[in-house]
């Protein structure tokens, strides 16, 4: 049964084949079981879980069925839930219990899916291998010598592993795509706008975004769905309708026309990435698609860029942490100033405060001009490479990340290095596109991502192209060894 | 431009953040260089005529009707807070008693 797609366990719901309480069950069984080598949950709400399952069995049974009545979901522990801890994966948020629900919380809450709990994340969505949580990191379920990826590490694993048909993540520079393509799963990240983010524990505004994390890309179109719209909450939420993504996953790809940016091409993508990313290439030419090279010329600077604007964002983001309001306080701090310097110091880990130091930095008098303003200046041209692209085609393809998933520990001393992962993912999130990567091969039992592009409020595209894609080749329907048995 | 010893604890003082418990302060000063020797490569790209993007998409601040939507939750809201007394958060003196 863990084994299926959100898409077949509806159907198994639908046909009464099994109830929401077996299926979540199943899943808690699952956690307990295998979890606990594995870090992909920061909280498990099990008695929560099973009284929401049996609540959806019942409106089921009274004929009041919505689009997700039944699925187990996991959300990343970044969404604030009401009366649930919300940590960011971080200490400075150990004992916080939201007195609110996240917009999207609420939304996928409405459409009836069951909440089996909050999974691990890099602090404060800080990193791509899950190795910055308080909580420790996350394993790979494809080989626990390997980093999950992240941010959004836990979500991708907890997928990968069976642990929930379906999670949440957020992606402000791969933080979705880059775990799920480490994993071995399918995961979207909507254009910037299109989920809300009210509620979403903010790193930097003006990238962040959250997403569906899933088995294929038909289970993201019903995730997505449930999530994306207009809210009030969010000024930033984008006032355009929410087209049914579902009837666009089985358009023809005959014409379609993807551009393979030649920069996502050259040094340090690793031959055997390239490799796969060829071939599936190849595959979606016999689909119909036309195949074109393109250029995106300012693709070197999209990670100097990432990392003047993230870092600025967040200095003015996480000043919030104070140790008055809420979250970490420092012990017997001698005056204000102390509160502050040690609640902040003894709450965050290390890459959360190299980032506040390098956002203050050039943020301060002297280096505003040339750091931040220059970096929204390039960002701009980086935008302008993939307007221009989108003239000419429909889609963009290449790699999700230049190598498959590292080490645990590989990458750790040298924070540049890990920052170069993101290579391929970052200047989506600069330009504020969709994107979603999906699995397309194995490397030593590791798992490759393809990454689609597409413009602005084009999801649609993006999931048909990748279901289509997953009509044509199983890579996503394989399971890690470890976690195929079923669980009773 | 390198980070001097002192650039770092000025900025960490202006970030109100104490860096001295975790990590010496040779390897922050190491790491941030890295970052920044990294990060000054966009110094050298050519920006003339254009203008800075603050936000991925061409959007203007929405307006909606001034109305109360949010409850006055304090006790809930208070309740998260380390500490606090009568309905107020608590701070270490801030001015002494004449």
């Amino acid at each position: 049964m863990h084994t299926k797609t959100i898409a077949e366990l509806l159907n198994s719901l639908n046909k009464g084949e099994c109830s929401s309480e077996e299926l979540t069950k199943i899943y808690l069984d699952r956690i307990k079981n295998y979890d606990k080598n594995m870090n992909t949950f920061i909280t498990v709400t099990e008695e929560a879980a099973l009284k929401a399952a049996r609540e959806a069995d019942q409106q089921r049974q009274q004929g009041k069925i919505a689009l997700l009545t039944g699925i187990p979901i996991a959300h990343k522990d970044l969404l604030c839930t009401k009366d649930i801890k919300t940590s960011c994966g971080s200490n400075m948020l150990h004992n916080f219990i939201s007195p609110y629900d996240a917009t999207l919380v609420t939304k996928l809450k409405e459409a009836g899916t069951v909440l089996l709990g909050k999974t691990n994340m890099d602090e404060f969505a800080m990193g791509s291998s899950n190795e910055n949580s308080f909580y420790g990191p996350v394993l790979n379920p494809w080989d626990t010598k390997a980093v999950s990826g992240g941010s959004s590490g836990g979500s991708a694993a907890s997928v990968a592993a069976s642990f929930t048909p379906g999670a949440t993540g957020t992606d402000t520079g791969g933080s979705i795509r880059q775990p799920a393509a480490l994993c071995g799963v399918t995961g979207l990240k909507p254009t910037y706008g299109r989920v809300s983010r009210y509620g979403m524990v903010a790193f930097a505004s003006s990238l962040d975004q959250a997403g569906p994390l899933a088995k294929t890309a038909e289970d993201c179109a019903l995730l997505l769905q449930a999530m994306a719209g207009l809210d009030v909450k969010d000024s930033t939420s984008a006032d355009k309708p929410v087209p049914d993504y579902r009837a666009q996953l089985n358009n023809s790809l005959a014409g379609l026309k993807i551009g393979l940016p030649k920069e996502f091409f050259g040094n340090g993508l690793e031959p055997i990435i390239e490799k796969s990313v060829q071939e599936a290439v190849k595959i979606l030419e016999n689909a119909g698609a036309i195949i074109k090279e393109i250029s995106l010329s300012n693709t070197p600077l999209a990670i100097p860029t990432y990392y003047v604007i993230a870092p600025a964002e967040c200095s003015s983001n996480l000043s919030r942490f104070d140790g008055v309001r809420f979250g970490y306080r420092c012990k017997n701090p001698k005056n204000l100033e102390d509160l502050y310097k040690r609640s902040r110091g003894e709450g965050f880990g290390a890459e959360v405060k190299r980032r506040l130091l390098i956002g203050t930095y050039v943020l301060s008098a002297g280096y505003y001009d040339a750091y931040y303003l220059q970096a929204q200046k390039v960002r701009k041209l980086i935008t302008q490479d993939f307007q221009e692209a989108f003239k000419d085609i429909d889609i963009i393809l290449g790699p999700t990340t230049p190598a498959p998933a590292f080490n645990l520990g590989d990458k750790v001393k040298d924070p540049v290095s890990m920052y170069l992962c993101d290579i391929y993912t970052i200047s989506v999130n600069l330009a504020g596109l969709p994107a979603l990567s999906m699995p397309g091969g194995f490397v030593n039992n590791r798992p490759i991502g393809i990454q689609l592009i597409a413009n602005y409020f084009e999801e649609g595209k993006l999931l048909n192209v990748a279901h289509q894609f997953q009509q044509l080749t199983d890579w996503h329907k394989k399971i890690p060894v470890a976690f195929e048995e079923s669980s009773k | 431009m390198p980070f001097s010893r002192d650039a770092i604890e000025y900025v960490a003082h202006l970030a109100r953040l104490d860096i001295r418990d975790t990590q010496d302060i040779d390897a922050i000063q190491a790491d941030l260089n890295r970052i920044v020797a990294m990060v000054d490569q966009i110094t050298a790209a050519n920006t003339d005529g254009i203008q800075p993007m603050a936000h991925p998409l061409e959007m203007v601040q929405r307006l909606r009707p001034d109305a109360v939507i949010e409850p006055n939750d304090r006790e809930t809201l208070l309740s998260l807070a380390p500490m606090s007394e009568a309905g107020l958060f608590l701070v270490p003196t801030v001015l002494e008693e004449a």
